[in-house]
């Protein structure tokens, strides 16, 4: 662990460097323009800290993100408006709440299924094929139907975006779950069978558990994938609440800074969900016996 | 009334059908395993169609297969179009370049392990983030058209390629390695005649969940802007329009587009790594 964190200090600061000097490029027209139009001259340090300083940059530098992070959540949260509507806590509860039911639901329907398609042949047989091809469509293209069609039935809200997660999770816990409830090899299941052990009895206490690591990777790729779909079906609604609305509105009102503080609100969101599973992976394999 | 009990009628038929076929002997033949889904994909169209007239749903909640196929074939050249828009010209760019790129880069860091250690983590943790987030960014630095796209699932492929590619170029052993050592071979001719074949099952697990993601990246940033053709222009405006026969005839070009696109790659992953354990069974 520590013979990586250098390198990953160092890849990180590397990345940071090449940040700031792409925004001096790629703000320095707006600034020239600007300076031009006020008839003084830039000296090349004021140019460089206009460029890290604009209202609505081409490109924000990570400290204009930061500090708009901090703008809309911290120092909200200080002020007791974590839940005000200008507020990053608000919409990235929106976002969540909807993620997280879709997953709960995706990854509970897909284990269930996956129990089906192991138990039954018949099942396994017809629907397995079509689970693995939907992997390779874009799923997400239905994701603005979905949310108009709702709508149109009366559902709106959180159901919709939450319907979207859900769908999208799915798929890859079904594969995933499948693939680790078929684990146990010939001998494990032999030995049960000299146990003269029932299936449900086969099921607990051997395909269960050795499903779980198979598990675990599915569901870091639903959670990101839920997130994903929440984020996505925001964008079609009009776009008021969510992360997704605050970059779709970021992109209209050009507010770059905006759109970067959701996006990296996204991505705190995504990494933390994923970290928690993977923590949760962690403690329960240990305590499972398995082998890392 | 009659439509829904044929739709049940149905499905009660084509399922015991196929619990005949899957607990046959001929089970494990190849026409079977073709059969099997097959029956089972109709079965979902006719009870859909079935269920869609028996039970009156408006079209602007969901359309019949029926009206969607009548749709396709009666708009085949705005399809074509916005296929190229966004196929061709969006997500095959993108792909190439991002693809390309990647492996470029991994073969660039890969006589650095410090930086493979720094990259490897780090790539690895943008792969999972909601990539498709830069869109709107892209989308207002390349213009609308296929540029931003092209760069949209350029940033989505090259994470997942990277990581990849870097796994499997260190998927070698040390017996192999001191093989190519006493033919006294330098850098590059071990790169280009062990190593790079040895990586390519893992390239072409990169190159192919790169694949969905490329279609992805490019039907969902055309939802931030896009000029007046594309899948994902066409999907947006005619589901606010309701016209939502032609939505799930994009669907179906996007799904028959992806699953070929993956087809495609599969295919040559057969021809190139034609010597894995996973490819001769």
């Amino acid at each position: 662990m520590m013979t990586s964190l250098v390198p990953i200090l160092t890849v990180i600061t590397a990345i940071m460097v090449l940040w700031y000097a792409a925004a001096i490029g790629m703000n320095a027209k707006w600034a020239r323009d600007q300076a031009k139009r006020a008839k003084v001259e830039l000296t090349t340090s004021e140019l460089i800290v206009d460029t890290w300083s604009q209202d609505r940059p081409v490109l924000p530098v990570p400290h204009q993100v930061a500090s708009e992070l901090w703008k809309t959540t911290g120092a909200m949260a200080l002020k007791g408006r974590a839940f005000s509507k200008r507020s990053l806590i608000f919409h990235g509860w929106i976002t969540l709440s909807a993620t997280l039911l879709g997953f709960v639901f995706g990854t509970g329907a897909g284990i269930l299924l996956a129990v089906g398609i192991v138990h039954n042949k018949a099942m396994d047989m017809s629907v397995m094929p079509w689970a693995i091809a939907s992997q390779t469509i874009p799923i997400l293209a239905i994701a603005p139907m979905i949310i108009v069609v709702l709508n149109s039935v009366g559902i709106q809200g959180l159901v919709p975006k939450a319907f979207i997660s859900a769908y999208l999770s799915f798929f890859p816990v079904v594969v995933g779950m499948v693939k680790g409830l078929r684990s146990p090899d010939g001998m494990q299941l032999d030995l049960l069978k000299t146990y003269s052990a029932s299936g449900g009895e086969t099921f607990w206490k051997l395909r269960l558990p050795s499903s779980m690591p198979y598990l675990f990777t599915a569901l870091k790729v639903g959670m990101a994938a839920s997130l994903v779909g929440a984020i996505v079906g925001e964008l079609p609604t009009g776009a008021i609440r969510g992360l997704g609305a605050r970059m779709l509105t970021g992109s209209y009102y050009g507010q770059t800074i905006q759109i970067w503080s959701a996006l990296f609100a996204a991505a705190i969101l995504a990494a933390s969900l994923v970290g928690i599973i993977s923590m949760i992976e962690r403690r329960m394999l240990k305590r499972m016996g398995v082998k890392p | 009334m009659i439509w829904v009990l044929i739709a049940v009628a149905f499905w009660v038929f084509t399922w015991w059908l196929n619990g005949r076929i899957a607990n046959s002997p001929a089970a494990g033949s190849r026409w079977a395993k073709l059969a099997v889904p097959v029956i089972f994909g109709a079965t979902v169209l006719v009870v859909w169609e079935a269920l869609v007239r028996g039970l009156n749903v408006p079209p602007v909640i969901l359309p019949p297969p029926s009206a969607i196929g009548v749709k396709v074939a009666s708009s085949l050249d705005v399809l074509w179009v916005d296929f190229v828009q966004t196929f061709v010209k969006g997500a095959l760019t993108g792909y190439l370049m991002g693809c390309g790129g990647a492996i470029v880069t991994a073969i660039l860091i890969d006589r650095s392990p410090f930086l493979q250690r720094g990259l490897l983590p780090v790539g690895n943790f943008i792969a999972a983030l909601p990539i498709i987030g830069t869109a709107p960014i892209l989308v207002m630095w390349f213009g609308f058209d296929w540029h931003s796209k092209a760069a949209v699932v350029v940033v989505m492929v090259f994470f997942p390629m990277l990581v990849n590619t870097v796994q499997g170029l260190a998927d070698t052993d040390s017996m192999q390695r001191d093989l190519m050592k006493t033919y006294s071979a330098n850098y590059w001719q071990t790169l280009f005649s062990l190593r790079l074949p040895a990586a390519m099952p893992a390239i072409f697990n990169g190159l192919k969940v790169a694949t969905t993601l490329a279609l992805i990246g490019a039907i969902v940033a055309e939802f931030f802007g896009s000029p007046i053709k594309g899948m994902g222009f066409r999907i947006s405006t005619e589901v606010g329009r309701l016209g939502l026969d032609m939505v799930w005839a994009e669907i179906t070009i996007a799904a028959i587009a992806g699953s070929a696109f993956y087809g495609i790659v599969a295919l040559i992953e057969k021809g190139v790594t034609f010597w894995h354990p996973s490819q001769r069974g």
